[in-house]
């Protein structure tokens, strides 16, 4: 018994001695020799292991012998695998790591353009923002002008990005251009956009220095992104002040498809019984608006998207003629508008990526152009006659497009396509005398674009890319190259620059011309810096922008418009531009500061040399605040914006030359605008209603605001041009049935 | 004597399996134990490790896969320095190998857990992708597993961070918890199944009276 018990005591020691552990250690380091920290490091098929210390060191025991296979892995890096042989001596492996490019740690490409959304790493603005600025009126244009580069131009509709004209601005549904993105212009009184904010669940806005992937604009690319499958199947009413409209969203059993349908009626009467118009209406706005769409998921990647939108409105207005004393310019418009749009993506496999889009749009405008006189008569005066007219513009505009994407090494993607634009613009003009005549423009616009985004490291990234145009109108091509770095200068901030040339065709307003055209060119030269932490974001960005080849005009004897001569004009636009959004130092408070410094100078149109544009202020600011309270159930939002005074002109023809006979600069502009959304169901949880009560006020002081002047034919008298009201109210009730948006309220506002 | 051999040959092999799941018991439960002492952010972390380790060795479990996650996700709703979205990916990556052994109403509570912390990096902005996320790992678990109290508990917890005016507050949370409380009580987990929560639970129900 004893020797049994003496073997099993030696049996045991020498399975002690066998077993006896061996020690691994070492240490794990990159490829500049840094540690790398909390990497872990496994004996394959084992359970021995160790995770790197915060000098890179590791060590572990293993009662294992033999040869096997180190397993070394940390987020962000290239798992590394070392075969070792573990014997009885202690073994020391050090071990090289390689970074992995990924899209979560790469540097971005954000040179010139700011994004709004809300799955996107880098946003500045969620879609939200865009309807709960105040000022903004849910209009996407009104939230982006609160936004540095964007001008604070009262006077007419777009968006004025550094120095460039509103035509400058392109917008793009889906990747494919939108031809009529605002409501047709009224003189001297700002139109909105068509679409509803609630559309889009991305948005980039680019004040220079974009992607091969869009032309056509000289200055800036509006890019949305729709929303695809709503969650859950809905319906809306809306009563306000100045509209009532009701919406259904039917979402499919299978949430594999969609479709939806809303139509409202806005009528100002009521808005403008209460709150007196500068301008003498003689017919009170008015808008029907229906839209339609359906939404397809074609797989688990694809998804085909339709959406359509039909719009009729009126508006005419007189003023006081400057010409003839006691006389009234009159004027009215009814325009129709139309527009489809129909998309679909696909993942194609293999890195392969599609997007195509086409889109249609039919729009139609009726102007009448009137002079009155006290009693409302119609009156024609010698010298004035043009202002006795009517017109009546169709267009029909065709756009498609496709996009292919492919996947390189690692998150490097290269990216080509194809756009065509047709658009047929008619002109039916009957003048006083009765007498018509008609001009057509036609153009047929095809482009072929590449571009590749190259990610060298985490930390540098290249976006370069060319596009290539072709107008039948102008019977011309061009190639535009466009090149983009960034390097990221800290784990939480990077810097970007950007340069690009960029063709536009001449305006359509201008044409047809007698001489033969080209296009005009802007050369773009763009330096940024941005820092984006959870709390912060901070921008500053400095620009150089050249014009060339801008169009020159003189006026037309037949309808006293302006017409393209030739392609003489040019200019430039340097600046600075500054935004700081905070939503964490002060509890409950979400506010952004922008800041933008304009210096440009052009001579185009019938300038009679390089000068400050009328719709460009050396200044302009904006703060913009929101504040939730959760006890009130309130939300409270307030802006501030700030433009400094921008230059006004009357320029003459004087036979030989254009001179100016008068010149000047406006007053400072100021407005501070407040709204309230008070959300009483919030929070029933088993309620399927959601209701929003918005109250805001645009111009709540009351400032004085002069956006430029009037001058009379012969420039001998001037009026300031104003907005139609002082201070506007708006109160609305919004109901939304089915979908519980409560915690949507909660969140988007905590 | 043919039989003995395959009988000495079979005992071998079952003892070798027993010696097998000895060891990984054993290994589970050190880690276990050390889960209640472990204090800093990288211990967390190195016992993440080791725990996937076991389940990358063994293959077919999911419990070291599960407790890696846990052992990410604890330290995070604490520690700022952890950035969510790269520790969620983790935890998610773990999730996935652990699902493919078994799909269970614990892994949706990691999930749930998991997108609510990327959310709470920014909610206003986060609500639609990783609310909706935790939202559904919530509703997934309780149809795997309607009397799962971590569930309830994680429910409860999140009426309980609510304030009073969305729906929230202590009020709510109450019966939730109370439920909660209940399924743990009756709860008799096997060995080395989760069991964490009815502490937590009590807590939080004492702070609701």
């Amino acid at each position: 018994m004893k020797r049994l018990f003496m073997l099993v005591v030696l049996f045991l020691g020498i399975s002690d001695v066998v077993n006896a552990q061996a020690i691994v250690s070492g240490r794990v380091r990159d490829k500049k020799g840094k540690p790398v920290a909390g990497a872990s490091i496994t004996l394959k098929d084992t359970y021995d292991g160790a995770t790197a210390d915060s000098t890179g060191s590791y060590h572990f025991s293993t009662d294992e012998k033999g040869k096997f296979v180190l397993v070394t892995t940390a987020s962000g890096y290239k798992p590394v695998e070392s075969n070792i042989e573990i014997a009885d001596t202690p073994v020391v492996m050090d071990i090289d790591m390689k970074e992995e490019i990924s899209e979560l740690k790469a540097v971005l490409i954000t040179a010139g353009s700011f994004e709004a959304g809300d799955k996107k790493r880098v946003t500045v603005l969620s879609s939200i923002d865009v309807a709960t600025t105040a000022g903004a009126n849910a209009d996407v244009t009104g939230a982006l002008k609160t936004l540095p580069g964007a001008q604070q131009v009262g006077e007419s509709e777009g968006l004025f990005v550094r120095g460039g004209t509103a035509a400058e601005t392109k917008t793009f549904i889906d990747g494919t251009l939108v031809n009529n993105f605002f409501y047709s212009s009224v003189p001297n009184i700002a139109q909105r956009g068509r679409f509803s904010p609630f559309l889009f669940k991305g948005t980039v806005f680019s004040t220079g220095g974009y992607s091969a992937l869009y032309g056509q604009a000289l200055s800036s690319a509006l890019i949305l992104e729709s929303i695809d499958l709503p969650e859950q199947s809905s319906s809306d009413f809306g009563i306000s002040v100045l509209s009532v409209s009701a919406g259904h969203q039917h979402l499919a059993k299978n949430k594999k498809s969609s479709w939806g349908l809303s139509y409202s009626y806005a009528n100002l009467w009521l808005a403008f019984k209460a709150i007196r118009q500068r301008p003498e209406y003689t017919r009170i706005p008015d808008f029907h608006t229906a839209d339609a769409n359906f939404r397809i998921k074609t797989s688990s990647t694809g998804i085909i998207k339709y959406y359509g939108y039909f719009s009729a409105n009126k508006v005419g207005i007189r003023n006081p003629s400057l010409d003839t004393l006691g006389y009234k310019d009159a004027f009215s418009i009814s325009n129709f508008n139309m527009y489809h749009n129909l998309s679909y993506r696909e993942l194609l496999g293999n890195g392969w990526k599609l997007n195509t889009g086409l889109s249609f749009t039919a729009n139609r405008d009726h102007i009448d152009g009137n002079l009155l006189d006290e009693q409302n008569k119609e009156q024609t005066i010698q010298g004035l006659e043009y202002k006795n007219f009517n017109v009546l513009l169709p267009g029909s505009y065709f756009n498609a497009r496709v996009v292919v994407d492919k996947r390189l090494k690692g998150i490097s993607v290269v990216r080509f396509g194809t756009e065509y634009n047709h658009s047929h613009d008619k002109a039916d003009y009957t003048l006083y005398t009765g007498d018509q005549f008609s001009n057509s423009i036609v153009e047929n616009m095809s482009a072929f674009f590449a571009e590749t985004d190259v990610y060298l490291t985490n930390d540098l990234a290249m976006k370069a890319g060319g596009r290539f145009e072709h107008s039948s109108l102008l019977k011309k091509s061009n190639i535009a190259p466009r090149i983009s770095l960034a390097y990221k200068t800290g784990k939480k901030s990077q810097a970007s620059v950007a340069y690009g040339i960029f063709y536009q065709n001449p305006e359509n307003k201008y044409l047809p011309a007698p001489a033969v055209l080209t296009f005009s060119k802007a050369t773009h030269y763009i330096a940024q810096y941005q820092k984006v932490t959870d709390k912060v974001t901070l921008r500053m960005e400095v620009f150089y922008k050249k014009y060339e080849d801008l169009i020159k005009t003189n006026v037309s004897t037949i309808n006293n418009q302006q017409v393209a001569i030739n392609n003489n004009g040019f200019g430039d636009a340097k600046g600075l531009e500054l935004f700081w959004r905070d939503k964490k130092t002060f509890k409950d408070l979400d506010y952004w500061i922008s800041y933008s410094y304009l210096d440009t100078k052009r001579d185009f149109t019938n300038f009679p040399f390089a000068i400050q544009p009328s719709f460009a202020a050396k200044h302009t600011a904006s703060l913009v605040m929101k504040k939730f309270v959760t006890a009130w159930k309130t939300g409270f939002n307030m802006s501030y914006t700030y433009a400094s005074g921008r230059p006004y002109y009357n320029i003459i023809f004087d036979g030989t030359d254009y001179k100016f006979s008068d010149r000047g600069e406006t007053k400072d502009y100021h407005n501070v605008s407040f709204s309230v959304n008070y959300l009483p169901g919030l929070f029933k949880k088993d309620s399927k209603r959601f209701t929003v009560l918005v109250l805001s006020v645009n111009n709540i002081f009351g400032i004085d605001q002069v956006y430029g002047y009037n001058y009379s034919y012969n420039g001998y008298r001037k009026s300031a041009i104003v907005p139609p009201s002082r201070t506007f109210v708006f109160l609305g009730l919004f109901m939304s049935i089915g979908i519980d948006r409560t915690e949507d309220a909660i969140n988007n506002n905590l | 004597m043919k039989k003995g051999w395959i009988l000495a040959i079979l005992s071998i092999a079952v003892l070798n399996v027993t010696a097998q799941s000895d060891k990984y018991t054993k290994a589970m439960e050190a880690r276990l134990t050390a889960m209640d002492t472990v204090k800093s952010a990288a211990g967390w972390r190195s016992l993440a490790d080791a725990f996937q380790r076991i389940g990358d060795a063994e293959k077919t479990q999911w419990l070291p896969y599960y407790y890696a996650a846990l052992c990410l996700l604890t330290p995070a709703w604490t520690d700022p320095a952890i950035d969510k979205d790269t520790n969620a990916t983790r935890v998610k990556e773990l999730c996935a190998k652990a699902e493919a052994i078994e799909d269970n109403a614990e892994l949706c509570t990691i999930r749930n857990m998991a997108a609510t912390q990327q959310m709470l990096v920014d909610p206003q902005s986060r609500w639609s992708t990783y609310g909706a996320e935790s939202e559904a790992a919530m509703k997934k678990g309780l149809q795997l597993d309607p009397n799962n109290p971590r569930l309830y508990y994680l429910q409860g917890a999140g009426i309980f961070g609510t304030p009073e005016q969305f729906g929230g507050g202590k009020a709510k949370a109450k019966p939730v918890l109370e439920k909660a409380l209940s399924l743990f009580n009756a709860e008799d987990p096997k060995p080395l199944y989760p069991r964490w929560g009815k502490q937590l639970t009590e807590e939080m129900l004492a702070q609701c009276k």
